[in-house]
């Protein structure tokens, strides 16, 4: 945690204006992230791989993370009168969270031999404004990677030499790793590139619920 | 592991890697995607298209390449993945996290127990489990015996692209069919071996297993220099090799190349080394780096790590102790990690494979990501293969070594 509030204040102070939040990560794990605003994300992503003290030049993964519309429940302690009398009483109060998505970047310094670094950036939410920046004119092991969670996400990367689909096919419509995704019943039905092959099925299909 | 981030102490002799890029932008490695212009200077007639794969035997799988060719000289080559795509990702996560161990051994499936072990590896650092200390060394004897088994298909397999028609192959899985031999009467299964559990392992060895192990082990050297002797120096496999498919240094970095393939190209970066998981840090053996990054260094790195892989499993199996293989705090039914996330990587024997989980305190991962060596280690292949015949591009792509079931998940 230290190490990673060093970090912070490092790139804050080279790059005035970023804004940084480091995510607690409470697992036995520790891995702490820094969440990084999106319009600085490039800069900081230069910085890390190019600080002398840091160099973080080697991006391991790079992920997707989908959080659907949840409402969170969190106990909060209340003063209330009961019985004439005043006392602390612990209430569930809800809170209504707006959806988005996350891209997860794991660094590490191959020069160094430190990390892991764990940055993130989300999206304002999970439909028109589900933007990023790319970071793969920074580092370009991640190609592949921002075109899979563009695939499966649907988090358009900015500034990607070659954003198209990697794992489904072009004219696949839905982003399948989304929370919220559902699975066809008959992959039969789905519309695939093979149109004409489609329609000749549903007009099949037609005629033999008819009679 | 109380730090987020975890400071190696350095290793002797490790020099700078990478170019080195300002804080002002320069000195950034420039990357352009496409290459239009033939290396031969300008094309005269027109480009050939060809889509090689995905049923073509060289691809190791279903994989396609479409390949842009001037006579026989690549100018351009587009890699194109999913065919055997299934969402291993999705389904992991309607899954509990015990039930995706098995569904691990499918990802790679030549190297079964070491996508066991990363996988564990993940879940132990989410639930802060530590194996004791005979499943560790169980561990690293299975996983050092899964790389020899590997590189030495993989040498086989690339002798095959290159045309040594059967021979080559036939004798490497002569000598794999040994160490499967040794899986299946630990495990149960050649290949799908799905022997690794969270804090531990599923069953002891069984009795008379050391002395095998040993044995294979001990005849192991006689089959690499027999390898060695026959292939080395072979007059066709050094004309289709040297200089064929240079990757630089600064690339590979850049890239992200992990595994024998960066090493080929001179970056010492080996995690057995970096991270040191399970007990690595016991035992004695090098890093081989090759020295020109082409497919004759991608060759011998293999051959070399074969040899540390031996040294590493005669200390081990020499100094393996008796005692649990579970640990016992570790829990197999009702397994609930606290809300939280981990990232474990290991040093499998094609790259880097990692695995990310997100815990929300359930029975199943809220996010469960693989992190595939074979993927990645693809986004150079078109650099790699520019100004080459289609000819080396087979074997340029043989010597990346790639499994499908993990590059498509």
């Amino acid at each position: 945690m230290t190490r990673l509030e060093q970090i912070k204040s490092r790139i804050e102070a080279a790059l005035p204006g970023a804004r940084l939040e480091i995510i607690r990560n409470d697992s036995p794990s520790a891995q702490h992230s820094l969440l990084v605003d999106n319009e600085h994300a490039l800069a900081v992503a230069r910085f890390l791989r190019g600080d002398p003290q840091l160099r973080f030049d080697y991006c391991s993964n790079a992920t997707g993370i989908d959080w659907p519309d949840a409402v969170l429940k969190e106990k909060v302690k209340v003063k209330k009168v009961v019985d004439g009398a005043e006392k602390e009483v612990e209430e569930t109060v809800e809170k209504k969270r707006q959806g988005f998505l996350e891209a997860v970047y794991h660094l590490y310094s191959m020069e160094l031999k430190q990390g892991p670094l764990v940055i993130r950036m989300r999206t304002g939410n999970r439909a028109d404004q589900a933007h990023l920046p790319s970071l793969t004119p920074i580092w370009r092991g991640v190609e592949f990677q921002e075109r899979e969670i563009y695939d499966l996400y649907g988090i358009a990367f900015d500034g990607h030499p070659d954003l198209r689909r990697i794992l489904m096919w072009d004219g696949f419509q839905d982003y399948p790793m989304r929370k919220d995704y559902v699975e066809p019943d008959d992959y039969e039905y789905e519309p695939t590139p093979h149109d004409e092959v489609l329609e000749k099925t549903q007009k099949h299909y037609a005629q033999e619920t008819k009679s | 592991m109380s730090e987020g981030v975890i400071d190696h102490d350095l290793a002797a002799g490790v020099s700078p890697v990478s170019p080195v890029p300002q804080p002002d932008g320069s000195g950034q490695p420039t990357y352009t995607l496409t290459h239009k212009t033939s290396p031969a200077g300008g094309t005269e007639g027109d480009l050939l298209e060809v889509a090689m794969g995905p049923q073509h035997p060289s691809t190791h799988g279903v994989f396609r390449m479409d390949v842009a060719l001037d006579g026989e000289r690549v100018v351009k080559l587009k890699p194109v993945f999913g065919y055997l795509h299934r969402n291993h990702e999705k389904i992991a996560e309607g899954t509990t996290y015990l039930g995706s161990m098995p569904y691990t051994d499918r990802l790679d499936y030549f190297c079964s127990l070491t996508n066991n072990w990363a996988y564990a590896l993940a879940v132990e650092k989410l639930a802060g489990l530590q194996p004791p200390e005979r499943a560790e060394y169980i561990r690293v004897i299975t996983a050092e015996l899964t790389r020899l088994q590997n590189h030495t298909c993989l040498i086989g397999f690339l002798l095959q692209d290159m045309g040594a028609s059967g021979t080559p192959l036939m004798y490497a899985f002569r000598e794999r069919e040994k160490i499967l031999d040794l899986f299946e009467s630990l495990t149960g299964s050649r290949m799908m071996c799905n022997y690794m559990r969270f804090g531990g392992c599923r069953c002891d060895l069984p009795p008379g297993w050391l002395e095998q192990a040993k044995q294979v082990v001990g005849n192991y050297p006689r089959f690499l220099d027999e390898f060695d002797r026959f292939l080395s120096e072979n007059e066709i496999l050094l004309a289709r090799t040297q200089g064929v498919g240079v990757l630089s240094r600064g690339l590979a970095v850049d890239a992200g190349i992990t595994g024998p393939m960066q090493r080929a190209s001179g970056v010492n970066y080996d995690i057995r080394k970096v991270d040191k998981y399970g007990i690595y840090d016991r035992f004695q053996f090098r890093v081989p780096l090759g020295e020109h990054g082409d497919t004759y260094d991608r060759y011998m790195i293999r051959l070399l790590e074969m040899r540390e892989s031996l040294n590493i499993l005669q200390t081990a199996l020499r100094d393996i102790p008796t005692g649990p293989i579970m640990d016992a705090k570790a829990k197999i039914r009702g397994f609930r990690p606290k809300p939280g996330e981990a990232y474990g990587r290991i040093e499998a024997p094609k790259g880097e494979l990692g695995f990310y989980l997100i815990s929300d305190g359930g029975p199943n991962p809220y996010r469960y990501r693989v992190r595939p060596p074979s993927l990645i280690n693809l986004t150079v292949l078109e650099d790699m293969c520019l100004g080459h015949i289609v000819a080396d591009v087979v074997v340029i792509l043989g010597s990346v070594d790639i499994v499908l079931g993990e590059a498509d998940r």
